[in-house]
């Protein structure tokens, strides 16, 4: 790539977390049965008008907000027009050359570098409903089948400045948008359920070049991962394509996830005229300043401050913080279980660690997990105070995970006290030194790994349950080394 | 005077004195129906059995003490306005049997108020006309002469309160659908304020134009009926809010010291000389009853027309986009695929809507869109300030209707652009958003009647109510009645 400049612009759309429609009143839970979320108003029967939600709004400012935005005073809500089965009005409610939210950016760390990219707009629009083909592909299908469900829920399109360098950018890009998004509340932005959508523009420029080269847009991207490997196959085409002298066409692709590979779609959609005007039943919004003063107030601590905040307060490591903040449940987490245990990196291991890796294998969030912060303190708790060791700490917490009952309980009703007087402790060590008079001349003769072997086997024969630490110091002054 | 020829506020004494019931009233109208409709042709579809369920429960309603003026009275309404339960097909094809789950609000205003629906009447297609002959199902004649076109696009409402088919009617007016059938078929219209009265659930033409309103036998129903559909709609959006005044009580006779503008550009050429004169002796009895008439000047009213229809088309281009064949309505059979299935669908249009849609898809069209729509929104702005400046002297501004009284089948269809004329007066009041009224003001020589246009203040339906109900009382018209029945039993 030493000659070429990778040009990518991305444009996402993500559901808001309303209870409503944008411009009617039915509800917006996925997963209802078909066309049961619907209404004369979002099936655009004729005399219908679009009545604006109002929390569709302020969801679309705090976007606007945590993106960096200006959030413009008035905007203007225009009609796009096309004819798709879906679109029950022919048109979709979107804002065009007066959007909401505009000049924005959102900081990236690409190798330890802060790399800023632009944010061009964040306007408001409602979906689409679905189609579903009955058959191997549209082309082809015997029939399809509508559901609106889907149909007038509020929207944002976020589209960034052509800002991002590479692939792997455009991933974390799209991961950094996820993870402020979730923060403010604004989506849930779950790919799969097609809350978060991407579209990606790239074109090839040779490096130090000014212009820009011609751009394809790549569509059909359904997961990060898929963002990413499109974006390397088409630097790799559009660059094939350049060194051969050859033009890249200006054209829609689509990417083939089983394939790997884009493909042409046809041109037709490309040169679509939307013949936008303004929607003569919505006036032009107006959000006073005091409206987005009282939005942002109810904006949360952001990931990138809670990331500088956590180093500077609990002196946490870059990668511990990043780790930490990288969801916001999580790092509430964290914080409700440092008020019970003032151990940072104490309960940061342990969150990070054994929490984050059950959560992950049972694909829940932290806010729903079985052990609450104020449980986890309880077992740290018994870690701190040297009740329990470590080893026998991460069985304990699968035995929280799995029954719901507290550290305490489980250590007691188990037995699983470490046991740290050393009268039992030297008992136990009288009996191994017998038992293995070779090892214990070793430890005499200065071998000291032999000491290893002998409190190992104290382990073993008090079950888990001595204070390893303790036994080593006994050992050694039984044995005077 | 026959039961079916009374206005609502006849009825409305009759009712409460309990000497006629909604029953008989019905009976009435149902038997001028059976009797002319075949000739007039004002509706699309009768609801006869509804209707007298309705009347049966409005006498009871009478009965319990119901004090509404529209309670009991015969009602027809505009095929466009949504009828829960009631196909309504807006005179289109596409739209044959399409049957609404919900009642339009102004609908939904008329029953509450205990008003009997007689039936649904006819239109130009989706309300794109000016005689009622674009509708797609049949032909509605003028009740005076029947060779001779309503007007339109309301013209089926007008005709049913003309020939006595209907106490009263709803209608809906873009650029002058109300009050230019109102004015060829010699009743009472009134297009009311822009936001005054809830377009939910009315099929929209243009929605930025799009107004509702009463078609009367005289203005004190049209108070009447305005009051009863009038009022801030949270169901739409551009719907006012602010309390709505007693209109009857506006009715005094008293004009006294009125400024009454009379604009040079809505009296120019065009016009037919019985017309003009016809308004000039408006102007004078509005005088002589203490009115000042002035003539004044709208500088941008030579562009209204061309403004118009620009942004007219654009809108409409964009709302019957909606009937493709997909959910409901008409759909195209034998069609390969989805945009075949779109194409052969539209193909059941008919020609006015398609030329409409031709024309509001290039003025949107990019390049285009700064050149026309971008333009025509602007003079929109010009024409209304035009009115404002007028208005800080004029309490109201009176016109034409009409350039002409009701012309013959065919006169007009063969070039658009002079079908377009006969909307030159009424539609600057709605690029304006401001009330418009039309009373009869005389018969030409064919014993045609001749409309008055009276437009006022933005929200000021009382003083436009006041000026026409003054100028009705002491205008000394005789109350002709078209004499449908004759000829059809002749
Ligand atoms: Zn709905």
């Amino acid at each position: 790539m030493a000659d070429w400049e990778v040009v990518i612009g991305l444009e996402v759309h993500a559901e808001l977390l309303t209870k409503s429609k944008v411009f009617c009143g039915c509800s917006t839970e996925f997963g209802a049965d078909p066309n049961s979320q619907v209404c004369p108003i979002c099936m655009g029967l004729p005399g219908t008008l679009p009545l604006l939600n109002k929390r569709a709004v302020e969801l679309a400012v705090k976007a606007g907000l945590a993106l960096q935005c200006r959030v413009n005073q008035f905007s203007v809500f225009a009609r796009k027009q096309y004819f798709y089965p879906d679109l029950v009005k022919a048109y979709q409610i979107s804002q065009d050359d007066l959007p909401l939210c505009s000049d924005g950016h959102v900081e990236l760390l690409v190798d330890d570098t802060v790399r800023r990219i632009g944010i061009n707009r964040v306007h408001l629009e409602e979906e689409a409903g679905k189609s579903l083909h009955a058959g191997e592909d549209i082309m082809n299908a015997a029939y399809s089948l509508l559901d609106y469900n889907r149909a007038g829920i509020g929207l944002i399109e976020i589209v960034t400045e052509p800002d991002i360098r590479s692939p792997e950018e455009a991933r974390l890009f799209l991961e950094k948008l996820r993870l402020l998004l979730q923060y403010a509340e604004v989506s849930d932005c779950k790919m799969e359920e097609g809350s978060l959508r991407c579209d990606a523009n790239i074109s090839l420029r040779r490096k130090g070049s000014s212009a820009f080269g011609v751009k394809c847009e790549i569509k059909n991207l359904n997961s990060f991962r898929a963002v990413q490997r499109a974006l390397e196959f088409e630097v790799e085409r559009q660059k094939a394509l350049l060194e051969a002298g050859e033009a890249v066409v200006p054209e829609t692709r689509h990417w083939d996830e089983s394939q790997g590979m884009t493909f042409s779609m046809r041109s037709k959609v490309e040169a679509a005229d939307y013949r936008y005007f303004p929607d003569p039943n919505l006036y032009p919004l107006e959000v006073a300043p005091s409206w987005v003063e009282a939005i942002r107030e109810e904006l949360p601590e952001l990931p990138d401050a809670k990331r500088d905040r956590f180093m500077e307060q609990y002196g946490l490591s870059l990668y511990a913080a990043e780790v930490l903040t990288s969801s916001r449940d999580l790092a509430d987490y964290f914080e409700e279980c440092m008020e019970d245990i003032q151990d940072p990196k104490l309960v940061s291991n342990w969150v990070m660690g054994e929490v984050q890796r059950w959560l992950k294998a049972h694909g829940l969030e932290a806010a729903d997990s079985p052990v609450k912060p104020k449980d986890l303190a309880g077992l740290l708790r018994l870690v701190q105070e040297n009740a329990v060791s470590n080893l026998v700490a991460k069985d304990v917490l699968e035995e929280m995970f799995a029954t719901g009952k507290s550290a305490h309980t489980i250590v007691e009703e188990k037995g699983l006290r470490q046991i740290s007087d050393d009268e039992s402790l030297e008992a136990m060590i009288a009996e191994v030194l017998e038992a293995n008079p070779g090892p214990v001349e070793d430890v005499k003769a200065g071998k000291s790994k032999a000491i290893g072997f002998l409190v190992g086997q104290v382990m073993k024969a008090s079950k888990g349950k001595a204070n390893p630490q303790r036994v080593n110091e006994l050992i050694r002054q039984k044995l005077q080394v | 005077m026959q039961l079916n020829e009374m206005t609502i506020h006849q009825l409305r004494e009759l009712l409460r004195a309990g000497e006629v019931s909604s029953w008989e009233i019905l009976e009435a109208v149902f038997a001028k129906i059976d009797a002319v409709e075949g000739e007039v042709g004002a509706y699309l579809t009768l609801c006869r059995d509804e209707a007298f369920a309705q009347a049966q429960r409005a006498d009871e309603m009478l009965a319990a003490g119901e004090t509404s003026p529209l309670c009991g009275i015969p009602i027809a309404v505009k095929d466009n306005f949504s009828t829960a339960g009631v196909r309504t097909t807006c005179a289109s094809r596409l739209l044959e049997n399409y049957i609404p789950p919900f009642d339009a609000a102004a609908v939904a205003k008329l029953k509450k108020n205990g008003a009997v629906l007689v039936g649904k009447t006819n239109l130009d297609e989706f309300g794109l006309g000016s005689s009622t002959e674009n509708s797609q199902y049949q032909c509605t004649r003028n009740p005076w002469d029947l060779s001779r076109v309503p007007g339109g696009s309301s013209g089926g409402s007008a005709a049913a309160v003309a020939a006595g088919e209907a106490a009263a009617a709803l209608g809906t007016d873009t650029g002058g659908s109300i009050r230019q059938p109102a004015a060829f078929c010699g009743i009472v219209g009134l297009k009311p304020t822009y936001g005054l009265v809830s377009r939910y659930g009315v099929v929209a033409a243009a929605d930025s134009m799009d107004h509702i309103g009463p078609m009367t036998r005289d203005v004190r129903d049209a108070a009447l009926m305005l009051q009863a559909i009038a009022g801030w709609d949270p169901k739409d959006p551009t719907s006012a809010r602010g309390d709505v005044p007693d209109y009857e009580a506006s009715l005094t006779e008293n004009i006294k010291g009125l400024v009454v503008g009379l604009p040079r550009e809505l009296m120019g050429n065009g016009l037919d000389s019985e017309v003009k004169e016809a308004v000039f002796g408006a102007a004078n009895l509005l005088e002589s009853l203490g009115a000042r008439v002035e003539e004044i000047s709208l500088p941008h009213a030579e562009y209204a027309m061309a403004t118009f229809y620009v942004i007219v088309s654009a809108e409409i281009s964009s709302n019957l986009a909606r009937f493709d064949g997909v959910r409901y309505g008409y759909r195209a059979a034998e069609a390969e695929d989805t945009v075949s299935m779109f194409i052969k669908t539209r193909e059941a249009l008919g020609q006015e809507a398609k030329r409409r849609i031709l024309m509001g898809t290039y003025f949107l069209q990019a390049g285009n869109y700064e050149t026309y729509y971008l333009k025509a929104l602007k003079v929109r702005t010009l024409i209304k300030e035009d009115f404002e400046k007028a208005f800080q002297r004029c309490n109201v501004i009176i016109s034409p209707t009409t350039p002409t009284a009701a012309f013959a089948f065919g006169h007009k269809t063969r070039t658009p652009v002079t079908m377009y004329q006969s909307d030159i007066y009424t539609c600057t009041a709605n690029l304006a958003g401001i009330p418009a009224l039309t009373v009869p003001c005389g018969y030409n020589q064919a014993g045609l009647p001749i409309g008055l246009q009276i437009m006022g203040k933005p929200f000021d339906e009382e003083t436009v109510l006041r000026v026409g109900h003054a100028y009705e009382q002491h205008a000394g018209l005789p109350r002709r009645q078209p004499q449908t029945e004759v000829k059809t039993n002749g």
